[in-house]
């Protein structure tokens, strides 16, 4: 089973639940927990994982021979991304608005173009105190996110729990993490600001015709507004997490909640059995 | 006229409440809001919307089934894995065009594909530039390169001292779209393990576009040790720490009510913010 951990706003807690939830389940399942926030991974912060394996996450781009190239001009022609472009006697390569599409190299007429890998970041595995872990870190100055996402994915031990610490947002990068997840737990808070972004997450979750529940962090502050929207659209509120100077005073110190505060464990072990209850009755139904 | 950008690597660490007192404070300026994705400046800006645009941007491939002889080389050739049983997967799909340019019955042609609208509104502290990004949409670093392009010609055009950005989390795209060539990047983190690693990367970005950037180090009191090793940190960086801001909550009592923090409190808080808008006014006119 895959259990993706969003949110829309930044900072509501995903890393928080995603890393407590693996780590309170790691007892009764293979758990493994993949850290696919590539901008700003910080899921290891907090597990301390051993790294055993670490591999380049490279994007094919062109490299071209400018021996057979007549500059007939069709590979800049075919590049929607205007990676590449052909003056008189002159190809010019813009590798860093490569998508790795391919298509330059497959269309040029003289095969002239060859790909080569260019490094966008890296992927990391291995094990925490009874997790497997994953993640992938985009290199700084970067702008593609997703391939390194799709390829962190690729390590999913789909025998087991896997839990999917997603970028926050609603675009291309929380697609790539969410796509393919049994479940979807939302993290929000209640505040207009965490209301607002868990509407547009909940929009992108829908679009995936994934099903999501919401997780309301540091209850107590804002508004009665996250609970109002979630009964008026069925969506369940399965675990509540206070607004606490200790559980803040943890996270500050890379310290998970159920390590710190270990009364917590069941809470989360309880939320695994909610999630497991709606995906099974969900495949059940699709079944039927 | 200078653009001033706030970012943080990490989620939540209060830039648009930090940007949302700007407004309230800077006379001159637009307020730009580069996210895109989840935007939240205007519910404290509560903007009057004046203009309202489509975000035409990248295409989608569509295959007419009439044509198309399941021939299966578009599914062999994408790289995005977006072509299943002759469909195209609109979400997968990157827009390359490659499947159109190989299929041999000319089945597959690109169709252009809103991806969100822009707007330009006025509130009661000046023109306000944002934007929504379509739900699982693509391009989101054009569409922010678009924003801030507009608010650049409205500061032009209208003689104001500001351009002032909220910036999206992250590193990636619409980060680098929001973060190249302007004239300041103030850096709000908290004193987390969390917010010192993702500050560092953040920072790295920064040099790595030649922008000049602050510090401002928001619930300096959650931690006070990491608060510490911010501060020095930024000292060995060569960065100015320019504000430390206490825990409150004021900030959130602020975004129920729909205000800036600096009109919500006359203390410490509002003092602090005030404070680092002048040291930022004073980087930005030397």
């Amino acid at each position: 089973m895959i259990i993706s951990v969003a949110s829309g706003k930044g900072g509501t807690g995903k890393t928080l639940v995603a890393t407590s939830l693996a780590l309170s389940l790691k007892d009764t399942e293979r758990v493994q927990l993949i850290d696919c926030d590539v901008e700003e991974p910080n899921a290891h912060l907090f597990l301390k994982p051993v790294i055993t394996h670490s591999e380049a996450v490279c994007i094919p781009v062109p490299k071209v021979d400018d021996e057979k190239c007549t500059y007939c001009g069709r590979c800049a022609d075919v590049c929607v991304y205007h990676a590449i472009a052909v003056v008189p006697k002159h190809v010019m390569t813009f590798l860093e608005l490569c998508h790795g599409c391919g298509a330059c190299s497959y269309l040029c007429p003289e095969k002239a173009i060859a790909e080569e890998g260019r490094e966008i970041g890296i992927v990391e595995s291995g094990y925490s105190d009874g997790v497997d872990f994953a993640q992938g870190k985009l290199n700084v100055g970067e702008a593609l996110a997703p391939p390194i996402i799709r390829k962190v994915k690729e390590f999913a031990n789909h025998d087991g729990v896997v839990i999917i610490d997603v970028p926050p947002g609603t675009s291309c990068p929380v697609v790539e993490a969410v796509k393919d997840s049994d479940f979807c737990l939302l993290v929000t808070e209640p505040t207009p600001f965490g209301l607002n972004d868990l509407v547009l997450a909940v929009e992108t979750v829908k679009e995936l015709k994934i099903p999501c529940g919401v997780v309301i962090n540091r209850a107590g502050v804002g508004d009665g507004k996250v609970e109002e929207y979630c009964r008026r659209e069925s969506i369940p509120i399965l675990l509540t997490i206070p607004l606490d100077t200790e559980i803040a005073r943890l996270y500050s110190n890379g310290i998970t909640l159920v390590a710190g505060m270990p009364m917590w464990k069941s809470d989360f072990v309880r939320l695994f059995e909610k999630i497991g209850d709606i995906v099974h009755e969900r495949t059940g139904r699709l079944e039927r | 006229m200078k653009e001033l950008v706030v970012l943080s690597g990490k989620g939540g660490t209060g830039k648009t409440s930090i940007v949302a007192s700007f407004a309230a404070l800077a006379r001159s300026k637009v307020l730009c809001d580069c996210d895109v994705d989840a935007a939240d400046l205007h519910l404290v800006l509560q903007p009057i919307i004046r203009e309202n645009h489509e975000f035409w941007s990248g295409q989608v491939a569509v295959i007419d089934e009439d044509k198309c002889t399941q021939c299966n080389l578009c599914q062999e050739l994408c790289r995005f894995d977006a072509i299943h049983d002759f469909k195209v997967d609109p979400i997968s799909c990157e827009g390359c065009g490659f499947c159109s340019q190989i299929c041999p019955p000319e089945a597959i042609t690109m169709k252009e594909n809103m991806s969100g609208r822009w707007f330009i509104a006025d509130t009661r502290y000046g023109p306000l530039i944002h934007a929504r990004l379509g739900i699982a949409q693509e391009n989101s670093g054009k569409l922010v390169a678009l924003v801030r392009q507009k608010a650049r010609q409205i500061a032009e055009s209208d003689d104001l001292d500001y351009v002032i950005s909220d910036g999206p989390p992250g590193i990636g795209c619409p980060v680098i779209s929001s973060l190249s060539g302007v004239s300041l990047a103030l850096l709000v983190t908290e004193p987390t393990q969390s917010g010192i690693h993702d500050l560092e990367r953040v920072l790295d970005l920064c040099r790595h576009f030649g922008v000049p950037a602050l510090v401002c180090i928001n619930k300096y009191d959650i931690n006070e040790d990491n608060t510490r090793k911010i501060e020095d940190y930024c000292l060995s960086q060569g960065l100015m720490a320019a504000a430390k801001i206490p825990f409150d909550n004021v900030f959130t009592e602020s975004i129920v009510k729909g205000i800036p923090v600096v009109e919500n409190s006359r203390d410490g808080i509002a003092k602090s913010i005030e404070s680092l808008w002048q040291s930022i006014s004073r980087l930005l006119a030397g």
